[in-house]
């Protein structure tokens, strides 16, 4: 064989070789690709399938979710003044970590109406402590929370049923606070009450 | 015969294995520091979102909890981004006019997304659950920075691995009283080393054993 056709045949060897790495490196980056971001989806991630781009898909019209049907455990009606769960420390307890994550903005952690958004421009809510909401019935409140009142919005979807009911039992409570008589105190805080002058 | 080297020579090959040593060094030095830079993990980086949205004004100034739009943070892997809904119970009177605010008018009106950009972003092959990070009284600060101070949301913390690993082989330093949670000015007091104890008693953190084990993360 002459020097020259040695170079010849070398060539195209040469070429396959180089193109054969190059495929290969393009591989690696392309499995490395994958384990990182692998095709499917997550939580909120947008989709190319569905017209609307979302993959979390809405639910279909007409949908009833369990534990919002007038015979389901946590519903009440408007007017009714029943109590769906036994009250306790923890339930109010856990109705007022939850008042103070979604209503003081607007109602003020005293239930007073001046909350910090309500003082930046949002329309003032009423006070819970006038009498036509002292003398509201349970039902209306959970109602209240569940499908919205005039300007405010509903709040069934942030607020699950059992939560809801605890933050009535807090907002009961936040009333009372305001509305109590010397006379329903223990009588250790009686004794401090008259040391000062503001007993009610 | 005649010497094949000259003399020098021998200094020469000392000062080349000299650099050679120096220059991997340095080399290694500057792959490693690549890759923990804000330039490859994308730490402090502000995105453009569709809406200037302020975690400083809402979460700082108006102090809304984080939970009234994140609501799932408690109870799922992730925390979720709100739905348009959620800022239209504030923004349907306040501000409804301003042009800022036209892309949430909108998203709400024709019942599409607001097309967030993502700022957290760990790999598919990572498995992470916030539930069970905020249950065992690790709260957002720690990860997230000081949210409550963010004009614009940027990630506060690596997301590499030895970050996570940092913590999980030492949870006690990091753990918080349940009321501390969502306290985005927490910092250790200084008994941290015994509180941590009681606490990790407290919520029966698991030993580091089973934190530091690979099959934790990458299931
Ligand atoms: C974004 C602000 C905002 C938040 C948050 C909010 N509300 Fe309201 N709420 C209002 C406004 C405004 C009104 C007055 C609505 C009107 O009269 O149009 C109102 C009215 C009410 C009323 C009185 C209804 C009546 O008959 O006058 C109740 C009860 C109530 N809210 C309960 C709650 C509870 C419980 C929560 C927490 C789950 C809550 N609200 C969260 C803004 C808010
Ligand atoms: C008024 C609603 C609202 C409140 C309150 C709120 N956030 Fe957000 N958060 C958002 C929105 C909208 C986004 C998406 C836009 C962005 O990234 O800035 C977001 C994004 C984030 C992200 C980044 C998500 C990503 O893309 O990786 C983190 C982390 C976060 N919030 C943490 C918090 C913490 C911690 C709090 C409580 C101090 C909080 N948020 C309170 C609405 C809220
Ligand atoms: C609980 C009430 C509330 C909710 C929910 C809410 N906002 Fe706001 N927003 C406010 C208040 C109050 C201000 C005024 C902030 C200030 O001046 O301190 C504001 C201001 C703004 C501004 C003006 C720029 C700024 O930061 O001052 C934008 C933009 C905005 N909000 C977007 C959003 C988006 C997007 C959402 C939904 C993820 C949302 N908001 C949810 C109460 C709310
Ligand atoms: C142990 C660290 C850690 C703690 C504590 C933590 N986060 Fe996160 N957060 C992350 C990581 C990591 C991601 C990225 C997740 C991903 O890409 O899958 C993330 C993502 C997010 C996101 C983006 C949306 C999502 O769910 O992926 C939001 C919003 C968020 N966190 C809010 C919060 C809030 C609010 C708290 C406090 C209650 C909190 N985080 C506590 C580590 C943490
Ligand atoms: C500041 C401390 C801290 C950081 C940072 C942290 N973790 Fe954790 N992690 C914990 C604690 C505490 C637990 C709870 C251990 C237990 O269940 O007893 C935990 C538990 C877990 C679990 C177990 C969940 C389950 O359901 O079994 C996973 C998975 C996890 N972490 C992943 C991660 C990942 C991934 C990162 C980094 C992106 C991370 N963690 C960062 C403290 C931390
Ligand atoms: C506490 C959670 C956690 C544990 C435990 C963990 N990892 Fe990881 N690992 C991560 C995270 C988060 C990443 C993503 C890092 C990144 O994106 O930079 C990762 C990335 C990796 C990678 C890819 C690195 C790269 O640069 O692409 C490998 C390989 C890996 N882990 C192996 C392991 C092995 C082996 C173990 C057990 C000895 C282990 N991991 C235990 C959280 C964990």
């Amino acid at each position: 064989m002459s020097r020259a056709r040695r170079h010849l045949t070398r060539f195209p060897l040469l070429l396959a070789a180089s193109a054969c790495s190059v495929l290969f490196l393009g591989g690696c980056d392309h499995l490395h690709q994958d384990m990182a971001t692998q095709p499917k989806y997550r939580p909120l991630s947008p989709s190319d399938f569905f017209r609307d781009g979302r993959s979390e898909r809405p639910l279909l019209e007409n949908t009833v979710a369990r534990g919002s049907l007038a015979n389901d455990e946590f519903v009440i009606p408007k007017d009714s003044n029943a109590f769906p769960l036994e009250v306790d420390q923890a339930l109010l307890e856990r109705g007022q970590e939850r008042f103070t994550a979604f209503c003081t903005p607007c109602h003020g952690l005293q239930g007073d109406g001046n909350g910090m958004v309500a003082l930046r421009g949002m329309k003032h809510p009423p006070s819970y402590h006038i009498d036509r909401l002292r003398e509201a019935p349970n039902g209306y409140f959970y109602d209240v929370i569940t499908n919205g009142f005039g300007q405010m919005y509903s709040y069934g979807v942030q607020i699950p049923p059992r939560d809801r009911w605890a933050i009535v039992a807090y907002v009961r409570a936040l009333q009372l606070s305001r509305d109590a008589h010397v006379s329903e105190l223990p009588a250790e805080l009686r004794e401090k009450l008259s040391q000062g002058d503001s007993a009610k | 015969m005649p010497q094949l080297f000259h003399r020098s020579a021998n200094s020469t090959a000392r000062i080349s294995i000299l650099a050679v040593v120096i220059l991997a060094t340095l080399g290694l030095t500057a792959v490693l520091g690549g890759v923990r830079s804000p330039n490859f993990t994308n730490q402090y980086l502000t995105r453009d979102q569709p809406i200037q949205f302020s975690h400083k004004h809402h979460a700082g100034d108006d102090g809304i909890d984080c939970r009234y739009c994140h609501a799932g943070v408690e109870t799922s892997a992730t925390a979720g981004i709100p739905p348009t809904k959620t800022c239209m119970n504030c923004h349907s009177v306040l501000f409804n006019n301003v042009g800022y605010l036209a892309p949430v008018r909108e998203s709400y009106s024709t019942n599409t997304s607001i097309q967030w950009v993502k700022v957290h972003r760990l790999a598919d092959y990572v498995y992470f659950n916030h539930s069970i990070h905020v249950n065992k009284g690790i709260g957002c600060s720690t990860c997230h920075g000081q949210v409550n101070q963010m004009p614009l949301m940027f990630q506060a913390s690596t997301l590499q691995m030895q970050w996570c690993l940092d913590c999980h082989r030492d949870p006690e330093k990091n753990l918080r009283e349940k009321k501390d949670i969502f306290n985005m000015d927490w910092k250790p007091a200084p008994d941290q080393a015994e509180k941590g104890k009681l606490l990790a008693a407290q919520y029966n953190v698991r030993s580091v054993r089973d934190l530091t084990s690979c099959s934790t993360c990458h299931r």
